[in-house]
């Protein structure tokens, strides 16, 4: 307790982001941790399950459970339960999360039970969704009951994460603890660790045992949770009161007791600045520290301002308010960091008007000052000091705007404050440090690295922000560092840095590296080229900054030495060296042992060698190091090319092209959409070069056989066939061969590469089939180098493009080589390379594009499929293409069902409407479209005729009611192919209730789960399709229980059309099974194996590996089509042959498996026996359904679902 | 019969020695070679390219994908990664602990780089001794005999110094002179010699064009060489000699012993036979000496030496002409 302050430990200071310093302190006080993955929140829920799993105690020396759920809304479920029965219980999460608990929150408030929320603050989706930080989602919660209390930074929110905990024990109220969602979650940052003792002295066991008392208990029973009506519910709600009124008094009590234990004081409201200020802003989060550093900069020149920081939001004491706020105080500002469209102002500044009004009205304050409200910051959008001074300039104004904007240009409405973009606060004793990386090149782990560096030298402080684009291969990333002498409380990223290094030489032609250097900052590039030659080969813009800001040039070509050293593209320790040596943050040789004892460090748990091989790079990085000798003018021809072609559309090249090269920032309001609202297909201008080796096709072996395009997972081998006339005005180069199939003189095929697109997976080669008999190793399409191939292609591609496309109705959907014909709608994503689930979505978007409506689940899925700048989803050479959204992540089956729903309704309409108008339109055009067959493509493409002639019809009768009413769900008469997209985490946990509601419809929707067996968009969490025996965040021991068998229980309605499919190992029977899905009047889901980077073996063997599961049994081949009962056949079938692989040999291949026999070796060998014999069992099972004429009926299908 | 036998400072409790195999990566099989009388029992291989590469796959497939999108910095659990070798450490430890023979750690590797640390790691886990097992293919062909010579001194005389347990050495045959190289391997350190290695010798497939890997299991009659050896250095070197390949019956480990090895290993009968071989193999050995009215393997060791023979050019060129113009005869 208290009185114990003279014995316990000094804080040990350490370097951790936001989320490590939360869960740090939250597993220690709770007993049980309820968990769901959620960005940016998920760290603390994956920190909390690895402690557990290695058995680290919490402060009463007992090992916290951690239980993963199926959703947030379980998690809170669970919590709320656990604290009902007793438990000290807590639960990570963020946005759209937050808002699943609050039916619980409600409960948990209205019942007076103490515990902590620790929320990562992020947007809610709205127009869009967003994993970046701003307070929507807890402002939605502010009504649950919940105290909330805001964390500004790193170290506060490590401090306020206990304060929270000691308050909600003592006052009963449960808590949020919030702090900004990767701007504070994210940041990496120097803190001083409040040491067990402190944080034991803070809780206070009495009370631990009083919330134990009052749990649920058949020793004394008693009701909680009963329901209430007209006569007491009122007067029930009213009897907490007490509680809430005491909460503020006792969050300021524990604040002083953490005060006097920690040296570290907080208060509800922070007041810094001025005594006598006259303009204030209010504000909560990290945007406190941003306007604290204006503030101090204000008043050194003279003005008169200050900055109160909101601690505790709810309840919100006006009391506490008033007694922090200067009296000299006339204009205050108040930043929300939210939007509430039509309210009267965001809900801070409500708060404050009414709290400042209701004082006014008292007599507790003479005058109301002028209060204007603003919104900055949404979605991790930069707040910086310089928009800062803008709020308080504006509150100079006579007439200052209300419910103004800042950070953003809003030419609409005209609400946004115009921000002096030179104003900075940043002192000279602060080293600023960017670093533009790729993802795979390890920067970011460096730096974080040297991050950890310095700020271990005593007298050190350091930060570390990470900026990551938003592909999932070649992503770039932006590394903002700050080291300095005091602690750094700078929550915004750097605009003017004394040090730059860009890691990848391309990015000069793509991205303003140097817009951010300062005059005399040093330039650090990664170059292939030496410093007697690299000047000229960089652009003249970038020749002109290094000269005219003064800059010291250094080259080293770190790709060269990594490769020598064998760290095979991992420049990371290489250039982390020669940014010590440059930037002089310590001194030189202190600074290299200091790598070197990080590097053993960081690495040893990958062994000696890897430690070696590091330290080898730290060796040779100086020697390779050199200054460049800068001319006195720019001499370079060429200047960093326009991000897309001049015959780019129009939105592409005002709002997209900016997004790409790093401007979408500058990107007026009047420039977006409305509505959230894209054009598709974009992904096309976006043309990323990620790979350094592409396919390239050997004409005179190839057999044509369409394997290589049906895997490509990014839609860049293209194929056509065409008349052998075309060759006339082909470009030199031009690759065709004749069709080797019969039936064609005279026809020419051709493959296209797309190699600007490409990311160099190498799937297209495994899948190749055409092993050469004379040259060893060579295949009819081979990676190569891509240097020349680019400038070579451009002609080959418009020539391509230009043969016509070739008919769907002549095309043969029913094998694989057909379908290569057929256009992808579906290209260029920025999934990972070599990415197992793109390769279903492009099939998807070939065999049904143009009539195609998809309904995605949030996931990976969602975000290589919709996240700007660009997207992937496209449209043919008419027009048409598929129809994409997405509404959540649990709703998907619902939302896609809606547009069934929809879809049903506007073509029982239009039937209707077209009956109607028999007259008008003419009857036998009505009758054939009304009783058109549209299963077959040719059948489709007739109907589609019908219906354009109808729509010429329709015009013509304009004015005509009916007509009119018809045009417009006219094109419901083309049938629609309606599918529910999503991963094992939708489709398994969050999304299962929808789902099976949806199967149970008997509604006619397709299902397509691209199972990946883990969560695989949050960083690989388990799910309850992870296999037993595997690793996964969330499992780190390893799963215990085995798969869902999500195929069987579907199989039990009887009505489901169900095949669980793996295209690398057969995708002749995935094709079919796509097919048949479609052609199934009524519900059907499809289950596809997608290998994922969160399995742990190199991808490019992902086909082989996909066979490998099903040549072990592991995943059957199987298809349920109830449609076969009609005809007599049995509807069960089983499509890949008994096991002829152990599953240790398919298993073993992966580090998810791997690792717990490395890890737990006793453990592992006996879930790998318990696997393979469930494997066996279910095969059986299988066959024996395959036995059956009718199929296993539900109670066999369920029975079998649960022993397996 | 006592079939005591000293090996490298260490007290067998017979001459028979199961050498390195997948075999002996199962507890049980260890057992059942102790119970069937082995003296020793040398553990699997772990080679210094496992040992890096795994250390570098490890590394890359953690990382892979890490750090490069702002929803999924990792793929992995932190902390929850063992390499093979560590599973190695572990038999080699659960073996010592539950063995009553010695347990004989090997290590195979080329370099004198980090791996080398990983011998330190054995002692730890109790090995009885560390058999190092080098072999390289010197494809180089400007590598001159005496670099290659010195390199395999170099990584004796580095491992021998990083452990205090006895190190022997597995070689293969290809020196220009063995019987010298094997004298300045033991005075780098090695206080064993186990001759010889198989070489690792790929195949070629016609029908894809590619090399295949598989190593075959020895045969009795790829004994010979070993035997000479065994045979011109028995009674001549201070260090023990072990003598591998080609053992299928006793009488193959009374060979080598009439030619002066101190232990005589076996692992393609083993692999042929299963682990209860090992019993026919030490039986055998014993009636032969009981037979005999002898008592000891002691009785036997290196009578046929080339030191021993009555007629030492039966190990030399003369004999070789002997053979030849005999065979030529027939």
């Amino acid at each position: 307790m208290a009185d114990n302050t003279g014995t316990l430990a000094i804080g040990v200071q350490a370097t951790m982001d936001g989320n490590t310093a939360v869960a740090h302190v939250a597993y220690r006080v709770n007993e049980v941790c309820a968990i769901y993955p959620i960005t940016p929140s998920s760290p603390m829920a994956e920190l909390a399950d690895e402690w557990s799993a290695r058995g680290i105690a919490n402060i009463w020396g007992n090992l916290p459970v951690v239980q993963e759920m199926q959703s947030e809304g379980g998690a809170a479920g669970a919590v709320h339960g656990a604290l009902q029965a007793g438990a000290l219980t807590t639960t990570f999460t963020a946005s759209q999360g937050l808002l699943l608990m609050l039916p619980n929150m409600f409960k948990i408030a209205g019942e007076l039970t103490p515990a902590v929320f620790h929320v990562a603050a992020r947007s809610v989706a709205t127009h869009a969704l967003s994993i970046f930080g701003d307070h929507s989602d807890v402002m939605a919660a502010r009504s649950t009951g919940f105290a909330m209390l805001a964390a500004n930074s790193v170290q506060e929110a490590h401090d306020c994460a206990l304060i929270a905990q000691a308050a909600t024990l003592r006052s009963r109220v449960p808590f949020v603890h919030f702090f900004d969602g990767f701007r504070t979650s994210h940041e990496v940052n120097t803190l001083t660790l409040v040491p067990d003792e402190q944080i034991r002295a803070m809780i206070d066991d009495d009370l631990v045992r009083a919330h134990r008392a009052r749990a649920l208990n058949p020793e004394h029973p008693f009701v909680r949770g009963t329901a209430q009506n007209p006569d007491v519910f009122f007067q029930g709600r009213e009897a907490a009161n007490r509680f809430f009124a005491a909460t503020p008094g006792i969050v300021a009590e524990e604040m002083e007791r953490f005060a006097a234990l920690t040296g570290r004081r907080y208060r509800l409201f922070d007041y810094f600045g001025a005594d006598d200020a006259e303009r204030v802003i209010i504000a909560m989060g990290s945007g406190v520290e941003v306007v604290r550093a204006a503030v101090a900069d204000l008043n050194r020149r003279g003005e008169k301002v200050g900055v109160l920081a909101v601690r505790l939001f709810r309840p919100f004491s006006a009391g506490h308010l008033l007694a922090a706020l200067p009296q000299s105080c006339k204009a205050i500002a108040v930043l929300d960091r939210t939007k509430e469209p039509g309210a009267t102002g965001e809900p801070l500044y409500l708060d404050v008007v009414a709290a400042l009004g209701e004082a006014v009205r008292t007599g507790a304050r003479d005058a109301m000052p002028a209060v204007i409200g603003g919104r900055y910051g949404l979605s991790s959008k930069d707040f910086d000091p310089a928009q800062a001074k803008a709020v308080f300039d504006e509150l100079k104004r006579e007439t200052p705007k209300n419910g103004f904007t800042v950070g953003i240009t809003d030419d609409v409405t005209g609400l946004s404050l115009t921000v002096d973009a030179g104003y900075s606060t940043e002192p000279d004793t602060v080293v600023r440090a960017v670093f533009y990386g790729l993802g795979a090149d390890g920067t970011v782990g460096a730096n974080k690295n040297s991050v950890k560096i310095i700020a271990e030298e005593a007298g050190h402080y350091a930060q570390g922000y990470f900026v990551y684009d938003s592909h999932k291969s070649g992503a770039q990333t932006v590394s903002h560092l700050r080291f300095g002498p005091d602690p750094i409380r700078s929550p915004y990223l750097i605009a003017s840095a004394n040090f730059v290094a860009c890691h990848q030489f391309h990015f000069l032609m793509k991205t303003d590296v140097l817009k951010l250097a300062a005059p005399g900052a040093t330039f650090l590039l990664n170059s292939p080229y030496g410093p007697d030659k690299v000047w000229d080969k960089l652009p003249r813009g970038v020749q002109e900054q290094i000269i005219g800001k003064k800059l010291k040039f250094c080259v080293i070509d770190a790709s060269a030495a990594a490769r020598e050293i064998g760290l095979r593209g991992r420049t990371n320790t290489i250039l982390q060296t020669c940014f010590f040596a440059l930037s002089g943050v310590l001194p030189r040789d202190e600074a290299i042992d200091r790598i070197k004892q990080a590097i053993a460090k960081s690495y040893g748990r990958k062994g000696r060698r890897v430690v070696e091989q590091n330290w080898a790079a730290v060796d040779g990085a100086l020697a390779r190091l050199h200054e460049v000798n800068v001319p006195g003018a720019a001499t370079s021809g060429f200047e960093r090319p326009a991000i897309v072609p001049d015959d780019a559309p129009d939105f592409v090249r005002r709002v997209t092209a900016r997004m790409m090269e790093g401007a979408g920032d500058d990107i007026p309001v009047s420039a977006m959409p409305v509505d959230g609202t894209f054009p598709s297909g974009t992904a096309a201008w976006e043309k990323r070069n990620v790979a350094d080796e592409v396919p390239v096709w050997r004409t005179d072996m190839c057999i044509q056989c369409g394997q290589c395009s049906f895997v490509c997972p990014h839609s860049v081998i293209r194929a056509k066939y065409f008349a052998e006339a075309e060759l006339e005005r082909a470009p030199a180069g031009f690759k065709s061969a004749p069709v080797n199939a019969r039936g064609y003189p005279g026809t020419q095929f051709s493959l296209q590469f797309y190699v600007e697109d490409c990311t160099g997976c190498g799937l297209c080669v495994e899948a190749c089939p055409a092993l050469s008999a004379v040259e060893p190793g060579v295949k009819a399409i081979n990676l190569a180098d891509k240097a020349g191939l680019v400038e070579a292609g451009h002609a080959s591609i418009a020539f391509f493009e230009s043969l016509p496309v070739n008919d769907r109705a002549r095309v043969d959907f029913a094998n694989v080589r057909g379908v290569q014909f057929l256009e992808p709608l579906f290209e260029f994503s920025g999934a990972c390379a070599g990415c197992g689930e793109t390769p279903y979505v492009k099939l998807l978007s070939q065999l049904f594009g143009d009539r195609l409506m998809v309904a995605n689940a949030t996931g990976c899925s969602s975000i290589y499929g919709g996240n700007l700048p660009v997207t992937p989803w496209s449209k043919n050479h008419e027009g048409r293409g598929p129809a994409w959204s997405n509404s959540l992540f649990e709703d998907n089956a619902e939302f896609g069902l809606g547009f069934r729903l929809a879809a049903d309704k506007h073509v029982a309409l239009a039937r209707d409407l077209l009956g109607q108008l028999s007259g008008e339109v003419g009857d036998d055009l009505v009758t054939a479209i009304l009783d058109a067959p549209q299963i077959r493509e040719s059948e489709i493409r007739a109907q589609r005729e019908r219906v354009a002639q109808l729509k010429t019809k329709l015009l013509a009768l304009q004015g005509n009611a009916t007509a009119d009413h018809l045009l417009s769900v006219v094109d419901h008469l083309v049938r629609r192919s309606i599918w529910i997209v999503g991963g094992d985490g939708w489709a398994y946990d969050i999304g299962y209730g929808g789902l099976d509601h949806v199967l149970a419809s008997g509604q006619n929707v397709n299902v397509l789960v691209m199972d990946t067996e883990v969560y695989s968009n949050t960083g690989g969490q388990a799910s309850k399709a992870t296999p037993l025996g595997a690793i996964a965040k969330f499992a780190a021991a390893g799963k215990r229980t085995a798969r869902k068998d999500l195929a069987l229980q579907a199989i039990a309605y009887g009505n489901v059309y169900v095949a669980q499919v793996a295209m690398g190992a057969n995708p002749q029977q995935t094709l079919e099974a796509f097919r048949e899905a479609e052609a199934y009047e009524g519900p059907s889901l499809i289950l596809a194996y997608s290998h994922c980077i969160a399995h742990g073996y190199d991808l490019r063997r992902g086909l082989d590996q996909q066979d490998r599961a099903v040549s072990s049994g592991y995943w059957p081949l199987l298809r349920y089509d109830p449609a076969l009962r009609d005809v007599g056949q049995a509807p069960f079938r089983l499509d890949s042959p008994r096991p002829t692989l152990a599953f240790k040999d398919y298993a073993y291949n992966e580090l998810r498996y791997s690792a717990l026999a490395a890890s737990r070796p006793e453990e592992a060998a006996a879930l790998l026996a318990e696997a393979q014999k469930l494997i066996r069992d279910k095969y059986q099972t299988y066959e024996d359904f395959a036995q059956m004429e009718a199929g296993p009926d539900a109670s066999q299908a369920i029975g079998a679902a649960r022993r397996l | 019969m006592d079939l005591t036998t000293a090996y490298l400072g260490l007290t067998l409790k017979s001459p028979l020695v199961a050498s390195a195999s997948p075999l002996n990566r199962q507890l049980e099989n260890l057992r059942i070679l102790q119970d069937c009388g082995a003296g020793a029992v040398v553990l699997p291989s772990v080679f210094e390219e496992q040992i890096n590469r795994e250390q570098e796959i490890l590394d890359a497939l953690i990382d892979h994908g890490s750090e490069s999108y702002g929803e999924a910095l990792s793929f992995f659990p932190a902390q929850t990664f063992a390499s093979d070798t560590s599973n190695h450490l572990a038999l080699v430890e659960q073996a010592a602990q539950t063995l009553a023979i010695p347990v004989i750690a090997s290590l195979n590797g080329v370099t004198e780089s980090g791996w080398i640390e990983y011998a330190q790691d054995l002692e730890s886990a109790g090995a009885a001794a560390i058999e190092l097992n080098v072999f390289f293919v010197p494809s180089d062909p400007a590598v001159c005999g005496s670099d290659v010579e010195k390199r395999y001194t170099d990584i004796v005389a580095a491992v021998a110094g990083e452990v205090d347990i006895p190190v022997s050495v597995k070689v293969g045959p290809y020196f220009s002179s063995p019987g010298h190289m094997a004298g300045q391997l033991v005075r780098a350190g090695a206080r064993g010699l186990v001759l010889f290695n198989r070489f690792y010798e790929p195949d070629i497939d016609p029908a894809t064009l590619s090399m295949q890997t598989s190593l075959e299991l020895s045969h009795a009659h790829e004994m010979r060489l070993p035997l000479l050896w065994i045979g011109v250095l028995a009674g001549r070197s201070k260090a023990s000699l072990a003598a591998t390949t080609g053992v299928e019956t006793a009488d193959d480990v009374i060979k080598y012993l009439l030619a002066g090895a101190d232990v005589v290993m076996t692992t393609s009968a083993l692999l042929r036979h299963g682990p209860q071989y090992m019993r026919v193999l030490v039986d055998g050995l014993a009636d032969w000496l009981t037979a005999r009215g002898l008592s000891s393997p002691a009785d036997i060791r290196g009578k046929l030496s080339h030191s021993n023979v009555g007629d030492p050019e039966t190990y030399e060129r003369a004999n070789y002409i002997k053979v030849l113009q005999g065979f030529a005869q027939h």
